[in-house]
């Protein structure tokens, strides 16, 4: 009864807070000083369409370099906790149920789809709404559906490995070489810009996409993987 | 933001809403999944509403998606290591 009237409470008071929050909210008539200067230099400065993309990638791009940096070590100590109870080398695939023949078929038809949209999403991330940290996710669920159709097959966990070693270094590495050629680190100005709304400019954010993308799929493949290799001892 | 889009906006929040208490009430396990992944649904069609397209690519990739699937792959683990 206690614990009813406490939960009771807290939720009341979790909406007082939300109304307290939203009833004086005015939506801004103008951009403030940060955006404004964001919104007007998004064409000159770094080329891309999308300016949420130009922001994340290029002016806000060591936020970015942190989030895949919390993500690589969450999949790390994933993968730490989990390597006590792998399953043993001979029983892979042993014991299984088979999937249905719905999902087996389905996934046959979809996982290229998905990879091919991920692959879409990850290139035209400053042109329109995605880029790499979304396209990866995608990549990750293609992946997933082919964990969920074939539970005996085997993903090289080596290749997953190098893939995200390799765009983790050299996504610093464009980084490195954006303060070493261009204004700072990340600056995508170490390519030229090219024509504004083609495929193939606003700089380095293509090249920074694809390895963001390749790194968040690696690393979220990498945890899905570790989930679906234990066995319960 | 024009009455529609307060309307739609509305209709979409007492749904995420909706969802939520079913997920929340729910006596089977695969429904209170279905439902919890049909409110992160509906936050990404609200993110379009409210202009943000890019954060409703994340909430239904990851969201909606991947956290759906994970849900159904460990329930699915969990049911074979029981009838072991």
């Amino acid at each position: 009864m206690i614990r009813k009237v406490v939960i009771g409470l807290m939720v009341a008071l979790l909406g007082v807070a939300f109304w307290t929050l939203t009833s004086g909210y005015v939506p801004d008539a103008e951009l403030n000083r940060t955006a404004a200067y964001y919104a007007a230099n998004a064409e000159s400065e770094v080329g891309a369409p999308n300016i949420v993309t130009g922001i994340i990638v290029t002016w806000r791009g060591l936020d970015t370099l942190g989030e895949v940096t919390v993500l690589f070590l969450t999949s790390a100590i994933i993968a730490l906790v989990l390597s006590q109870s792998k399953t043993p080398k001979g029983a892979s695939g042993a014991g299984l149920l088979p999937s249905g023949e719905l999902l087996v078929t389905g996934a046959r038809m979809l996982a290229p789809l998905i990879a091919l949209f991920g692959a879409y999403v990850i290139m035209n991330g400053h042109l329109t709404p995605g880029g790499g940290f979304q396209g990866g996710a995608i990549l990750a669920s293609g992946v997933l559906l082919s964990l969920l159709a074939e539970p005996s097959r085997r993903f090289g966990h080596t290749v997953i490995a190098r893939i995200e070693s390799f765009s983790g270094t050299f996504y610093v590495l464009v980084g490195l070489a954006g303060m070493a050629y261009a204004g700072g680190f990340l600056d995508n100005g170490i390519l030229p810009l090219g024509r504004f709304g083609t495929m193939l400019s606003a700089g380095a954010i293509p090249l920074i996409s694809i390895l963001i993308g390749l790194k968040v799929g690696a690393e979220f493949s990498s945890i899905l993987e570790s989930l679906h290799e234990t066995e319960d001892a | 933001m024009s009455t529609l889009m307060l309307g739609l906006g509305l209709v979409i929040a007492l749904a995420m809403v909706g969802a939520a208490v079913v997920a929340l009430v729910t006596r089977s396990t695969v429904t209170a999944v279905l439902a919890a992944g049909l409110v992160s649904l509906f936050a990404s069609v609200f993110f379009v509403v409210l202009a943000a397209p890019d954060v409703a690519m994340t909430e239904a990739a990851i969201g909606s998606g991947l956290t759906t699937f994970l849900f159904f792959f460990v329930m699915g683990r969990i049911r074979r290591e029981g009838e072991k």
